[in-house]
């Protein structure tokens, strides 16, 4: 019940903000004044006459995708070099040494691409500069990257003969200042006043329990959580992430996390909505959108509040009333007792479907079942709410998609939004549906075969696949949650998971970019009775459906021979034991 | 079985043969000064039904098609099609299987490996077959046209002179050149008239037996086409075709596929096709190393049948299918397009430009009442009505006499004899005849009144009445006095307003062109159903209007047969020009429509789309067939993952939702399934889709429970029935 009750308030949180907030995105991206105008204005006008700037000239998309790729260089290379360098930089009150080259060129691809994978411990690795202006500064920068390519997009559709898609600079500086700054100065300012740190201090000394002296890290945590969020960012300040008690202290924390999360993905299907000229378009991608979470959340929801099976047998009671108390019940294993079932379930959902990857428990202890939504999710190609940007991008590449499969039957050349979907969009489509099972698939197939990949798993068997599925998974979806239970801080993970970070974000961006200067010369065609409709409960079936039928064709084989052999198995009493 | 049953003849094509055959008979188009009477044209409406009907499974193109797909192995010419290329591929590589296995290498049952590589063989035999099937339909339709084509000695007038003939092959003709023809000589190149009036029988191209009027001069009348016979007198025509390029052998190699370019869409749909083959090439591939980590290793025979069953084969056999009969139904209706593209953009239209005159109307404007002056009887008016137009031989003259022979006049012809019959001029605009000093004549208004003086206020009355419902007036006036007014009436095809619903309801406008007045304009298109018009419209102003349509994002069809049409036919995104027009008519558009019916363009319109929704139908088919053949499939495959000594069944039995047999079993009925679909699908493919004009939602959600749902259904219950027959026969 109290699942069923905190699903219910947090999706009317959430649809009570998507219009204000993409509505007033709309406006932003478009160039209109917003309430924030006095303020930020003259700020944004001050950042242009520094770099030079010319706000009004905009950009072809390869002149956009070019400066989207060399904006992320640059930003990679300062990620890179103050890891490197930190030992001789200040704020580094651990006095913590350099970060060697496969590690660093992981992290930074890492925070740059949005995914934020951790192959390390931030707290016993990372000084505060290199997590302030290294880590902190791509929170930002990397989720208005994907913003600005979302934006760029709906323009393709929006506008009508134009070889133009906006300016980058415009739209990276705009995204920032506009959307994702003050949305987090309000988020870190609530998590300050719930007891997040933030301060520059070393770490506190204090006895244990057990009698013995342990450290307490402190830090600048709310100035990078908010982002970690509201950007869909995920990268914890601490390893433990959201689950450990300086993130993320409270239900209510938890809860404002988890909004945080949806709320900028959400609003864009209303910006996008708006932008094309019909808000209804918006809305039909919204309700895609939800009814796909809403899987989701029950299947992972009520496999964990099922719990084990094995361990009703040997005697452990997973019930939610125990001797009259209540108790959480069901898989409570590496779950926070301050969260429970229902938070925690609510949370690994929705940080998967958007790319965020905070998590509040550990994944790799969820039922087979429940930890394969997770998986899916993000092998879906995270385009239920998504990341800032990623996800409106990704599902409107599944828009085309299903409108050109199904549109045919019409018997019209299929068109969306009055653009016709000629040969050029679906090449650049199906460039950007390959990426998923090229890079998972492909990645995960040679991990298998080798035996160092495989020396890394602490779980054998069906998990243990599941284990190194689940990571290249969250590194091509740019998503970086840790299934755990791997070690991935090797000499094989690092470069492959660096790569498939970089395969899943730029290999993606840049043909989505292609299909937006494509979009943009087209004329738009008139909306007629013979147009396929893409508002109403048809298409959003139909739209849910191509991506659910495009997911089971790609990991059907996978996921069975993952979660789906070991749910099997579960329920058979068959276990195994690391060899 | 059934021809052509569910095509759209039945449905679109409402008009056919109107009933008001009398009616017709006294129809003529606009541009009719010259031709002979409107029973000699090819009468609009009937070209669905001239087509031979052939049998779907004719003898005659199955068995040459048969030996076809075997030639269409070669991977040279697979190459084109991605799909069935892999499919060959995994049928050589089970070969070789097979071969290791037989050799004693392999650890796999040989009759399994045998079954699934004959069963790959079979799939893209069946493929080439469907491929062939449809090739062979346009070639039996090309080798008809070109019995037409015979060679013949064309009688060449060296420097234009009559004197000096030279014989000469048609093939060497060049444009440029003259030639004479006779009675009874076959036309030895497209050309145009430029002396001579003859009747030439078109039926080699058209079908229809009646001859035509060809003369110089006129817009229409002057064009001829190579192949057809001249029944009557001579011509001297200049050819206007350059050697193996005149409209016949470019007919030709159209319905033989031999021009045949691949569309817009037919190659966006290979390219979604390729990339679902690379994306199952890579779950494959990598699915590998993954079932060896699982202890459950796959032979290459299962990955290759895994693959084949996974990759769209269904739609990937009979996509060339559906394309080159697309364009056969389109021949079959006696229609000739340029490219396959415009087929295409057929059904893309949002707009239809038509002609009132000819289109919509019948073109010739019929008397409909004889409104007589203040003291004048209707019997007096209507005689002298039909003395005045016994002798006038023009549509609106014969349908004056119809109408007072209707009404109980009799038409004495003898009363022609000795009488003088007075012409229409343009200066005098009246016409009459004079007897015994009796003057009998019918013009225009204003004619009249330049000779009455005034004009009687009653018969000005009648006649603005006449002119506020959209008719013509014609006053009447026997020496000098008027006796009253004949309404003349444009008259609207039978079944227009019925054809014009249906094609709103799939959301196209039809907007109607007329030169008339706005008054007559307005009852017409009320009349007619148009959703809109445009009223004293130039030549010039059609391409105005398409481009002010194209402007606004719509793609506009229109039909035209004269030189001035020409520019706006090129502008048009579908331009059917009518064959009796002019060639610059001709090269301007993409379609010719051999019938010159004008609404023919409608069922070009549904034929685009019966094209497109049949790739549609059968894409989504294909690719949601999928899901069941991994039930089918994945079960069998890992039945051994991650074995313990602890579990006597395999914990992915739970998804042998089928109960197949057996691994093999289930693998080679996934097989077979996804082969006899293709053989099973042939006839959708090659008729398309059955279609009926409703809105694009209902249109989709009819296809969708049908091709959808009915794509992820079919399989379950056809690889379950292809298990129980192996298990039957002892193959599990």
């Amino acid at each position: 019940m109290s699942n069923a009750l905190l699903l219910i308030a947090y999706f009317g949180v959430l649809l009570a903000m998507t219009k204000p907030v993409g509505l007033f995105m709309a406006r932003v991206f478009s160039g209109e004044r917003t309430v924030l105008h006095p303020v930020v204005a003259p700020v944004e006008r001050g950042i242009y006459r520094l770099t030079g700037v010319d706000e009004t000239k905009e950009m072809r998309w390869t002149t956009y995708a070019v400066a989207m790729l060399l904006f992320n260089l640059a930003g990679f290379l300062v990620v890179y070099l103050l890891q490197r360098l930190q030992r001789g930089l200040p704020l580094n009150p651990r006095e913590l040494s350099g970060i060697e080259p496969r590690s660093a060129f992981n992290t930074a691809v890492s925070f740059v691409t949005n995914t934020n994978w951790q192959g390390y411990y931030p707290e016993i690795t990372m000084g505060y500069l290199t997590q302030m202006s290294g880590l902190t500064v791509q929170n930002f920068v990397s989720a208005a990257t994907g913003i600005a390519v979302a934006i760029a997009l709906v323009r393709g559709f929006a506008r009508r003969s134009s070889r133009e898609i906006g300016n980058f600079w415009v739209d990276l500086t705009r995204a920032t200042l506009y959307v994702l700054l003050p949305l987090s100065i309000v988020m870190a300012v609530f998590l300050v006043a719930r007891g997040v740190p933030q301060n520059l201090n070393d770490y506190t000394a204090a006895v244990g329990l057990g009698g013995e002296t342990v450290l307490i890290p402190q830090g600048p945590v709310a100035s990078q959580e908010a982002p970690k969020m509201i950007g869909t960012n995920g990268g914890g300040f601490f390893n433990a992430n959201s689950a450990h008690p300086y993130e993320n202290p409270t239900p209510l924390t938890n809860f404002v996390q988890m909004v945080a999360i949806f709320l900028i993905p959400a609003g864009l299907t209303y910006t996008f909505g708006r932008m094309v000229g019909n808000t209804k378009q918006g809305w039909a991608i919204f309700a895609a959108m939800s009814a796909l979470f809403f899987v989701g959340v029950a299947v992972t929801t009520v496999a964990e509040q099922s719990g084990n099976p094995l361990l009703t047998d040997a005697g452990a009671s997973q019930e939610t009333t125990v001797n009259g108390e209540s108790t959480p019940g069901g898989n409570m294993e590496s779950k926070e007792t301050r969260f429970g079932i229902a938070a925690s379930s609510l949370f690994a959902v929705i940080t998967t479907a958007a790319s965020c990857g905070a998590v509040n428990a550990m994944h790799d202890s969820f039922t087979p079942l429940g930890g394969m939504v997770p998986l899916a999710n993000i092998g879906l190609g995270e385009v239920i709410f998504g990341g800032v940007g990623a996800g409106l991008y990704g599902i409107l590449v599944y828009s085309v998609l299903a409108i050109f499969i199904a549109g045919l039957m019409v018997g019209r050349t299929p068109e969306y939004l009055g653009k016709k979907i000629e040969p050029y969009d679906v090449k650049m489509a199906m460039l950007v549906t390959l990426v998923l099972p090229l890079s998972i698939l492909g990645f995960t197939g040679v991990a298998m075969a080798t035996d160092e990949a495989l020396a890394s798993r602490w779980n054998p068997a069906a998990h243990g696949l599941s284990e190194i599925l689940y990571a290249f998974t969250s590194a091509t979806g740019n998503n970086g949650s840790a299934f755990a239970g791997i070690s991935a801080n090797t000499p094989f993970f690092n470069p492959t998971l660096g790569m498939a970070m970089l395969i899943g974000r730029f290999l993606m961006i840049v043909p989505i970019l292609a299909l937006a200067g494509n979009l943009a010369h087209k004329q738009r065609a008139t909306v007629t009775a013979g147009t396929f409709p893409t508002t109403g409960p048809l298409w959003i079936g139909l739209l849910v459906g191509v991506i659910l039928i495009v997911g089971a064709l790609t990991y059907f084989p996978a996921y069975t021979l993952g979660p789906v052999v070991e749910h099997f198995q579960m329920r058979n009493g068959i276990t195994f034991s690391l060899e | 079985m059934d021809t052509e049953r569910n095509t759209i003849t039945s449905g679109a094509v409402a008009t056919g043969g109107s009933p008001g055959g009398s009616i017709r008979e006294v129809g003529l188009g606009p541009d009719s000064q010259g031709l002979p009477p409107a029973g000699q044209r090819p009468s609009s409406g009937d070209s669905g039904k001239k087509a031979p009907k052939r049998n779907l499974f004719d003898p005659g193109i199955v068995r040459p098609a048969l030996a076809e797909s075997l030639r269409k192995t070669n991977p040279r010419h697979l190459w084109h099609n991605p799909v069935m290329l892999i499919v060959e591929i995994g049928a050589v590589i089970t070969t070789v299987a097979l071969a290791t296995n037989i050799a004693g290498d392999g650890e796999e049952q040989i009759w399994f490996v045998a079954a699934i590589a004959a069963w790959l063989w079979f799939t893209v035999l069946f493929a080439n077959f469907a491929e062939a099937m449809a090739e062979g339909r346009g070639k039996a339709q090309a080798e008809a046209l070109r019995r037409t084509r015979t060679e013949t000695l064309a009688q060449v007038m060296i420097g234009g002179d009559r004197a000096r003939i030279e014989r000469r092959a048609s093939a060497d003709l060049r444009a440029g050149d003259l030639v004479l023809v006779e009675a009874n000589d076959t036309i030895p190149s497209d050309g145009e008239v430029v002396e001579g009036v003859a009747y030439v029988s078109e039926a080699a191209i058209t079908g229809e037996s009646a001859p035509v009027l060809k003369e110089p001069g006129t817009d229409i009348a002057s064009s001829v086409t190579g192949g057809t016979q001249v029944v009557s007198d001579w011509l001297v025509v200049r050819i206007t075709a350059e050697p193996g390029r005149t409209f016949l052998d470019r007919m030709i190699a159209l319905v033989e596929g031999a021009s045949r370019q691949k569309t817009p869409n037919e190659i966006a749909l290979n390219i979604l096709l390729a990339g679902l083959t690379i994306v199952f090439l890579i779950v494959v591939v990598t699915l590998s190393p993954l079932a060896e980590y699982a202890g459950s290793p796959a032979s290459i025979t299962v990955l290759v049948a895994l693959l084949v069953t996974l990759i769209p084969t269904t739609i990937g056999g009979l996509l060339s299918a559906i394309g080159i009969a697309g364009m056969d139904r389109l021949v079959q209706r006696n229609v000739l397009a340029t490219s396959g593209r415009a087929v295409e953009a057929a059904g893309d239209i949002d707009v239809l430009l038509l002609d009132k005159t000819g289109t919509i109307t019948y073109g010739a404007r019929m008397a409909a009442e004889f409104i007589p002056a203040a003291g004048v009887s209707e019997a007096e008016l209507t005689a002298a009505a039909l003395r005045s137009s016994l002798a006038d031989e023009t549509p609106e003259g014969k349908s004056i006499v119809l109408l007072a022979e209707r009404m109980g006049q009799r038409a004495d012809r003898a009363y022609l004899e000795g009488a003088e019959l007075v012409p229409f001029t343009a200066e005098t605009r009246m016409s009459g005849i004079r007897r015994d000093g009796r003057a009998t004549m019918k013009g225009a208004i204003d004619a009249v009144g330049r000779i009455v003086g005034t004009i009687p206020a009653d018969i000005q009355e009648a006649s603005n009445r006449v002119a506020a419902a959209g008719g013509t007036p014609l006053a009447v006036i026997e020496d000098n006095r008027p006796l009253g007014v004949i309404y003349l009436k444009d008259t609207v095809k039978p079944g227009m307003r019925e054809r014009f619903d249906e094609l709103r309801a799939m959301g196209i406008r039809t907007i109607m062109i007329t030169g008339d007045n706005p008054l007559t304009a307005t009852t017409i298109a009320a009349e007619a159903g148009v959703d809109d018009f445009v009223a004293e419209a130039k030549p010039e102003d059609k391409i105005r209007i398409i481009r002010e349509q194209q402007a606004e994002g719509r793609l506009v069809a229109m039909t035209g047969d004269g030189t001035n049409d020409a520019p706006a036919l090129a502008q048009s995104d579908v331009g059917v020009a009518m064959n009796t027009g002019t060639a610059a008519a001709k090269e301007a558009g993409n379609m010719v429509d051999l019938d010159s019916d004008p609404t023919k363009l409608i069922e070009i319109v549904a034929i685009g789309k019966q094209l497109l929704m049949t790739r549609g139908a059968l894409t989504t088919f294909s690719i949601a067939n999928d899901v069941a053949k991994y039930f089918a499939i994945i079960p069998a495959m890992f039945a051994g993952a991650y074995a313990t000594d602890r579990d006597d069944a395999s914990a992915l039995d739970a998804l042998n939702v089928m109960d197949l047999t057996s691994p093999e079993s289930a693998i080679l009925s996934a097989i077979i399934f996804n082969a006899l679909i293709i053989v099973a699908l042939i006839p959708i493919a090659l008729r398309g889709v059955a279609y009926r004009p409703m809105s694009a939602a209902a249109l989709l959600r009819r296809n969708l429970l049908v091709y959808g749902v009915g794509g992820i259904v079919a399989p379950f219950v056809g690889i379950k029935a292809i298990d129980v027959i192996l298990t039957g026969i002892g193959m599990a």
